[in-house]
């Protein structure tokens, strides 16, 4: 392959206050750039006030077919939300 | 891990989950012909923002005034920018950019025919900012709902950025038509031309679109080719009407009963031969991306050799 | 002359840095390298052309008389304008903008500091926004030259090559002549001789981790604040002015 850049993962703090989301990726040379690219590509109206980058084949990312072995079981504990738990009239604050 | 315990993913199941309006993301399970479809569509739109920089581009050094420079720029490299979210979309389905890229030297893949018209005067930056815009966000929006995720989700994004593109462009046109005699006529030149193109921009008749039955049904697309074109004429007979041009169709009325504009039939014999080279400026716009991709390769090869050198020396160090 | 009309020759000539090297910077829009670049080259063409507003504006307040930015910019011939012949050399390719850009930017930073405590609040107050954003150029500068200069031999030959073009343009950035003589003494005026020496290193530490050598040749052309100028500007100027040349007078 004759174009060396690699692939860019790009989360951005859009306030203080709130968490990085993801926004694209991008092409860049190292980590540096790439921080810089973000800043032209993906903050030109002034949307971040921290930027993370991070190499995409860094990244971990579970499968499609750890869904059911995952997620499922995790789905059957109603016990850890606060709606399953009634309480009496005129209690609030709870 | 037992292999037969993980239900296998199948059509049936990626089916039911587009019907049921979830999104389909790039790790998950999906035919090859909905990851080469998409491939397809979100490469031409990526490609037509990048090439779309060009008849507009070729304003920036001559834009008549300091703010409208600055505005060109920046509207400029917003296309740029759109099409660097498309392309990041596309590349989740395991293509490079640089492949695609390849693709579209070679002529394999297509970009908006729009582009393959000149911009000749001032004008043609408002009518393509106003009108081409318009038709791109029509479009657009309507693909926020698609079904793959990292398309629907730079769908949003661009239309975000894109609503101060038609104002600026129809902002363009109305000061035209506020002006001496010349620039008004030079605004209803530029109507008279990117008109009809414009319409074409949303493709062949629904009964005739190669591609339109199977996406609806994938949801890649969510609205017809001629349900789009429709609403947008509707919009923009309303505001060219508003600053007082005239649509250059003889057979454009309002129809009571349907509620809309009829108009005429659009030149297929034209949009057939612009698309398969014969617009004025194809060779040209292909040829400029070209140039500019070789004209950059040594700076690539030269990051390239950097980067190498560096991992030789921290290793070195280390 | 009166005051202002000083001031306002002196600020004519920072505006006419930033669009003619905006207008340059900006011929590259849809022609970079790669995607990324081409945003991140508006974006300084964007600065350079904002920054021109701005200093246009101010002229035109102190002169007075309905001049706008655009009266400055869009109705002098190039004999009327006093940019440096730095900023408005022919774009070339990416490593003579990238060299260009460099060498300017490792000026502009400094002289934008030292603006910022001008005398004159309005200049300060462009100099204060203006220097946040040569901040980042330059940071953007030493890793191209780095990159480039150490990349490849080609590469590297075409770094050499535009240091080699573009060097002997360098020092009419720290020329001084009444005009400035006077308005520095008043407090207004930066001295761009008190910023040479940390130019020199700033280019030099770069260029040597580059591995490029820092040129000694001795030639040196300058004209660009008399309104003597290369060749070429006036092709700029037919470009940039055609609207308002070809159709005078009108609103757009």
């Amino acid at each position: 392959m004759s174009d060396h850049l690699q692939l860019y993962e790009v989360f951005i703090r859009s306030r203080r206050g709130l968490d990085h989301k993801h926004v694209g990726s991008l092409h860049a040379d190292d980590p540096e750039q790439a921080l810089e690219y973000a800043r032209d590509v993906y903050t030109r109206r002034g949307e971040g006030v921290s930027i993370w980058v991070v190499a995409s084949r860094d990244i971990t990312a579970s499968q499609e077919s750890d869904c059911e072995s995952f997620y499922d079981p995790l789905d059957d504990k109603p016990y850890r939300h606060a709606a399953m738990y009634e309480l009496p009239e005129g209690v609030d604050s709870l | 891990m037992n292999d037969n315990i993980v239900a296998l993913p199948s059509e049936e199941k990626f089916q039911a989950r587009i019907d049921a309006e979830e999104k389909i993301e790039p790790k998950d399970w999906m035919p090859e012909k909905y990851r080469q479809n998409l491939i397809r569509q979100i490469s031409q739109h990526a490609h037509s923002e990048v090439i779309g920089e060009q008849p507009e581009g070729n304003w920036i050094t001559r834009a008549p005034t300091l703010e409208r420079k600055a505005i060109l720029l920046a509207k400029v490299q917003d296309e740029a920018g759109h099409g660097l979210y498309l392309y990041s979309a596309a590349e989740t389905l395991g293509i490079t950019r640089e492949e695609m890229i390849d693709r579209l030297h070679k002529g394999i893949s297509k970009y908006a025919s729009i582009f393959n018209y000149p911009s000749l005067t001032w004008a043609d930056i408002g009518a393509i900012g106003w009108l081409v815009d318009s038709a791109a966000i029509v479009n657009q929006v309507s693909l926020q709902n698609t079904s793959y995720g990292p398309y629907a989700r730079a769908m949003v994004r661009i239309c975000k950025e894109e609503s101060f593109h038609q104002r600026q462009g129809y902002n363009i046109m109305m000061v035209l038509m506020q002006g001496s005699e010349e620039q008004r006529a030079m605004a209803q030149d530029s109507l008279n031309r990117w008109w009809w193109p414009a319409l074409m921009m949303f493709g062949p008749h629904d009964g005739e679109s190669a591609h339109s039955a199977q996406s609806m049904k994938w949801k890649i697309k969510r609205r017809s080719n001629d349900d789009l074109r429709q609403q947008y004429v509707d919009q923009a007979v309303q505001q060219a009407h508003a600053i007082g041009l005239e649509i250059p169709d003889p057979d454009l009325k309002w129809n009571e009963d349907r509620g809309h504009y009829d108009f005429g039939e659009i030149d297929w014999d034209e949009f057939e031969r612009v698309i398969s080279g014969d617009g004025l400026c194809n060779r040209q716009r292909i040829a400029h991306h070209i140039k500019a991709h070789e004209d950059g390769a040594w700076v690539r090869e030269a990051m390239a050799a950097y980067d190498s050198k560096r991992r030789a020396r921290a290793t070195d160090v280390a | 002359m009166s005051d202002n009309a000083h001031i306002a020759k002196y600020v004519l000539r920072l505006a006419d840095d930033a669009l003619v090297l905006g207008h340059r910077l900006s011929e590259w829009t849809s022609r970079a390298p790669f995607l990324e670049e081409d945003l991140a080259l508006t974006n300084v063409a964007l600065d350079f052309v904002g920054r021109a507003r701005m200093y246009y504006q101010y002229a035109a307040e102190l002169t007075g008389g309905g001049a706008t930015e655009d009266t400055f910019a869009y109705t002098r011939d190039a004999r009327e304008f006093s940019n440096l012949l730095l900023c408005e050399l022919p774009r070339g390719d990416f490593a003579f903008s990238v060299v260009r850009q460099f060498l300017y930017d490792a000026f502009a930073l400094p002289f934008l500091r030292e603006l910022k405590g001008s005398s004159d609040q309005r200049l300060a107050g462009i100099a204060a926004k203006a220097e946040k954003e040569s901040t980042y150029h330059l940071r953007r500068g030493k890793e191209w030259v780095l990159r480039l200069g150490d990349g490849t031999t080609e590469s590297h030959q075409r770094m050499r090559q535009a240091l080699d073009e573009l060097w002997g343009y360098t020092h009419e950035l720290f020329e001084v002549d009444a005009l400035e003589e006077a308005l520095i003494a008043e407090g207004i005026a930066v001295d761009p001789r008190t910023i040479r020496d940390e130019w020199q290193q700033t280019v030099t530490s770069v260029l040597i981790q580059a591995t490029l050598p820092v040129p000694e040749s001795s030639w040196s052309v300058q004209g660009g604040r008399t309104g003597y100028h290369t060749e070429s500007l006036g092709y700029l100027l037919a470009e940039l002015q055609f609207m308002q040349r070809a159709y005078p007078g009108l609103r757009w």
